[in-house]
C-alpha cells in the first residue's frame, strides 16, 4: 500500500510540473511578440512626418484591444463600444475646456476612472441580457450618451464641440511639437503599459474564466463560477481602456465632438477587430493598422469607393477568414506544418 | 379649439402616421428574426433601395407614385430572395457577431453603391394631388400625406392579421416561430416558409422606404440611420410578434413624435429611455418569448 502511495504521489507531483509549465509558457512573451512593438518604432524613424496619424493607428489599436478583450475573450457582443471611448474623450475635454485641468497624465487617469465608472453601472444592468437585447441595450446606451451631450450643450459644446483644447507639456517637460513626435511616443508608452495589464489579465486564471464564460456559459453556472460579477469586472476593464484610448483622442487632436458617440464609431472598432481577429490580443494591432492605412489611402482616392470595400471585406471575412488576418496567417501555417510532418 | 388639446391632437396624428411607417418596415424584420433568430442589419438597406426605386420611377420614368410603390416593393422582395438563397443562408448556424457583420457589410456596400448612382443629396419624389396639401376632418385640417399613411398601415395590418392568424400559412409562420423543431417534425418546410416571409418582409420594408421619402427624406445614408429605429421597434415587440410590432411601433411612435414636439432640443432622447425601460423590466419585448 505504502509503495503504492509514494507512486502516486510522484505521478501526481509530475501532472501538476506539467500543467504548471504549460501554463507559464503560454503566459512567457515570444520572441515574435516584439514584432508589432519594433514595428512601431520602426515607423518613428522611417515616416517621421505621419506621426500624427501614427498617433491615431495606436489610439485605434489600444481601443480595439480593448474591445478584443469583451468580444474576443468574454464573447460580449455590444454595438455601443464607442460610449465609454467617447466619455474618456469628454471627461478629458471638459476638464480642460471649463476646469482648466489641462495636465495629460492626470487627465488618463481621470478618464480611466469615468469611463470605469460608466462600464460598472451599465454592465451591472446590461450584462444581463443576451444576443438582439443586449445589441439594442448598449447601441441605446451610445446614443443615450450622445443625445444627453446635446441636451447640455451649453456644457458639452454640442456637435460643434470642444475645439482648440491645449495640454500642458508631458510630465512638465516634453511639449507638443508640429509633426506630433512627442505625441506618438506618449501614445506608444501608454499603449505598452495597458497591453501588459491586458496580457496578464488574459493568461491569468480570470481570464481563463472569461473564455470558460465564452465557449458555455452554461457549464460555468454549473460549475460555481460567478458569471455576472466577471463579466461586470472585465466590461469595467474595457471601458476603462476604451476611456483612455478616447482621451489620447482628445489630446492628440486637441478637440473633441459629439461624433466620438456615433454608432459608426463603435462599428468601426469592431471592423478593426474582427479583421485582425478576436480573442488573440495582437489582432487588435494588425487590424486597427490595417483598417488605418487601408482608410487614409483609399478615403482620399473616394470615400464611397471606400465605404463599398469595407462591405466587401466585412462580407468576403465572414464567408471566408472567420478568424481575421491573423488567423489565416495561422491556417496557412498548420497547412505547411502539416505538409513537413509525412 | 383650446391650444392644449390641438397640440396633444397633432402629436397623436402624427404619431401614429409615424408608427405606421414604422410597422410597415419593422414588421417583416420581426418576423424573419422571429423565424430564424437572425440578426439581419441590411434591413434598413431593402429600405432604401425600395425608396431609390420610387424615386427612379416616377421622377425617371414618369410612373405615377402609388403604382411605383407597387412595383418597388415587388422588385425588392424578389431581388431580397436571392440574397437570402445566395448569402444568409449559409450563416443560418453562425454566431449572433457573424450575421451581424455579414449584414452591416451588405448594408456598406448598398449605401456607397446608392450613393454612387443618386449621390448623397436627399431626394423629393413629385405626389399625386389628392396627397398633398391638407384633409378635413371636421373639426381641423390634418395633412394628408400623414392621413394616407394612417389608412394605408391600418389596411396593411388588417391584411396582415387576417393572413397571419386565419390562413393555413400564417398558422405554419406562427408555429415555426414557437418552435422551430418541433414544427420541421411535423412536416412543415420552414426553410421555404422563411424564403416566403423574407420577401414579403423586404418587400414592406421597401414599400416603407417608398413612404418614408416624404416623411423623413431619403439619402444613402437612411440604411443605417433608421435602421436603428427598427431594430428598437423590433426589440421591444419581441420577436416574430406581430402584435408585439404593432405595440412598440405605437409606444415608439407617439413618444418620439411627442419628445420632438413638446423637448425639441431632447431629439432622440425619449426614444432610447423608453425602449432601455422597456428592455430592462421585459428583455423579449412586450409579446417575445423569454
Amino acid at each position: 500500500m505504502a509503495a503504492s502511495e509514494t507512486i502516486d504521489d510522484a505521478d501526481h507531483r509530475q501532472a501538476r510540473e506539467r500543467a504548471a509549465e504549460y501554463l507559464l509558457k503560454r503566459h512567457r512573451f515570444r520572441a515574435a511578440e516584439a514584432l508589432p512593438w519594433l514595428a512601431a518604432i520602426a515607423a518613428f524613424f522611417m515616416v517621421p512626418d505621419r506621426m500624427t496619424f501614427g498617433s491615431q493607428v495606436l489610439i485605434m489599436v489600444m481601443f480595439a484591444l480593448s474591445l478584443d478583450l469583451i468580444l474576443g475573450y468574454a464573447g460580449i457582443v455590444t454595438l455601443g463600444h464607442a460610449a465609454f471611448f467617447g466619455v474618456g474623450a469628454y471627461t478629458v475635454g471638459l476638464a480642460a475646456a471649463r476646469l482648466q485641468w489641462s495636465e495629460p497624465i492626470s487627465g488618463l487617469v481621470a478618464a480611466a476612472i469615468a469611463a470605469g465608472i460608466v462600464g460598472f453601472i451599465t454592465g451591472w444592468f446590461l450584462l444581463r441580457y443576451r444576443g438582439l437585447t443586449l445589441l439594442m441595450l448598449t447601441l441605446a446606451t451610445a446614443i443615450m450618451l450622445q443625445e444627453a451631450g446635446n441636451l447640455r450643450s451649453d456644457i458639452s459644446g454640442g456637435y460643434d464641440g470642444l475645439p482648440g483644447l491645449t495640454f500642458k507639456p508631458l510630465l512638465g517637460v516634453f511639449d507638443y511639437d508640429l509633426y506630433g513626435h512627442t505625441y506618438y511616443l506618449y501614445v506608444l508608452a501608454v499603449l505598452a503599459v495597458v497591453f501588459y495589464f491586458v496580457r496578464r489579465i488574459v493568461y491569468s486564471p480570470f481570464g481563463q474564466a472569461l473564455t470558460g464564460i465564452r465557449e458555455n456559459v452554461r457549464r460555468m453556472h454549473a460549475i460555481g463560477s460567478p458569471v455576472h460579477r466577471r463579466l461586470v469586472t472585465v466590461y469595467t476593464i474595457a471601458a476603462a481602456i476604451a476611456g483612455v484610448a478616447g482621451a489620447l483622442f482628445t489630446q492628440t487632436n486637441a478637440y473633441v465632438t459629439l461624433t466620438v458617440f456615433d454608432f459608426d464609431n463603435s462599428a468601426k472598432v469592431m471592423v478593426m477587430l474582427i479583421l485582425g481577429g478576436t480573442g488573440r490580443l495582437y489582432g487588435a494591432f494588425v487590424g486597427a493598422t490595417v483598417y488605418m492605412v487601408l482608410e487614409d489611402y483609399f478615403s482620399k482616392l473616394s470615400p464611397t469607393f471606400w465605404q463599398f470595400g469595407i462591405g466587401l471585406l466585412l462580407v468576403l471575412a465572414v464567408l471566408f477568414a472567420r478568424r481575421g488576418v491573423l488567423g489565416l496567417f495561422e491556417s496557412v501555417g498548420d497547412y505547411v506544418a502539416k505538409r513537413k510532418t509525412p | 379649439m383650446p391650444q392644449v388639446a390641438n397640440i396633444a391632437v397633432s402629436i397623436l396624428f402624427d404619431g401614429l402616421a409615424y408608427a405606421m411607417f414604422l410597422f410597415i418596415t419593422s414588421v417583416g424584420l420581426s418576423v424573419t428574426m422571429g423565424l430564424m433568430g437572425f440578426v439581419n442589419l441590411a434591413h434598413g438597406a431593402f429600405a432604401m433601395a425600395g425608396g431609390y426605386i420610387v424615386v427612379t420611377l416616377t421622377r425617371t420614368l414618369g410612373i405615377d407614385f402609388i403604382p411605383s410603390l407597387i412595383i418597388a416593393a415587388v422588385v425588392v422582395g424578389a431581388v431580397s430572395v436571392i440574397f437570402e438563397r445566395g448569402l444568409y443562408r449559409r450563416l443560418y448556424k453562425a454566431t449572433d457577431l457573424e450575421q451581424v457583420l455579414l449584414t452591416i457589410g451588405l448594408a456598406f456596400m448598398a449605401i456607397a453603391t446608392f450613393t454612387f448612382f443618386y449621390g448623397p443629396i436627399p431626394k423629393s419624389v413629385p405626389l399625386p394631388g389628392w396627397l398633398e396639401g391638407d384633409v378635413n376632418l371636421g373639426f381641423r385640417n390634418f395633412p394628408s400625406y400623414r392621413a394616407f399613411l394612417i389608412v394605408l398601415g391600418a389596411a396593411l395590418i388588417t391584411m396582415l392579421w387576417y393572413a397571419f392568424e386565419r390562413t393555413n400559412i400564417g398558422a405554419k409562420i406562427r408555429a415555426a416561430v414557437d418552435n422551430r423543431r418541433m414544427a420541421e417534425s411535423v412536416g412543415i418546410n420552414v426553410d421555404r416558409l422563411f424564403t416566403l416571409t423574407f420577401a414579403l418582409g423586404s418587400g414592406l420594408a421597401a414599400l416603407g422606404g417608398g413612404l418614408a421619402i416624404q416623411l423623413l427624406g431619403l439619402s444613402p445614408s437612411f440604411a443605417v440611420l433608421y435602421l436603428v429605429l427598427f431594430l428598437i421597434v423590433v426589440a421591444v415587440g419581441g420577436l416574430g410578434s406581430l402584435k408585439g410590432t404593432l405595440l412598440a411601433a405605437l409606444v415608439l411612435g407617439v413618444f418620439d413624435t411627442a419628445g420632438k414636439y413638446l423637448l425639441a432640443d431632447a431629439g432622440g432622447f425619449f426614444i432610447y429611455a423608453v425602449t432601455v425601460a422597456v428592455l430592462l423590466v421585459k428583455p423579449a419585448g412586450f409579446y417575445g418569448r423569454e
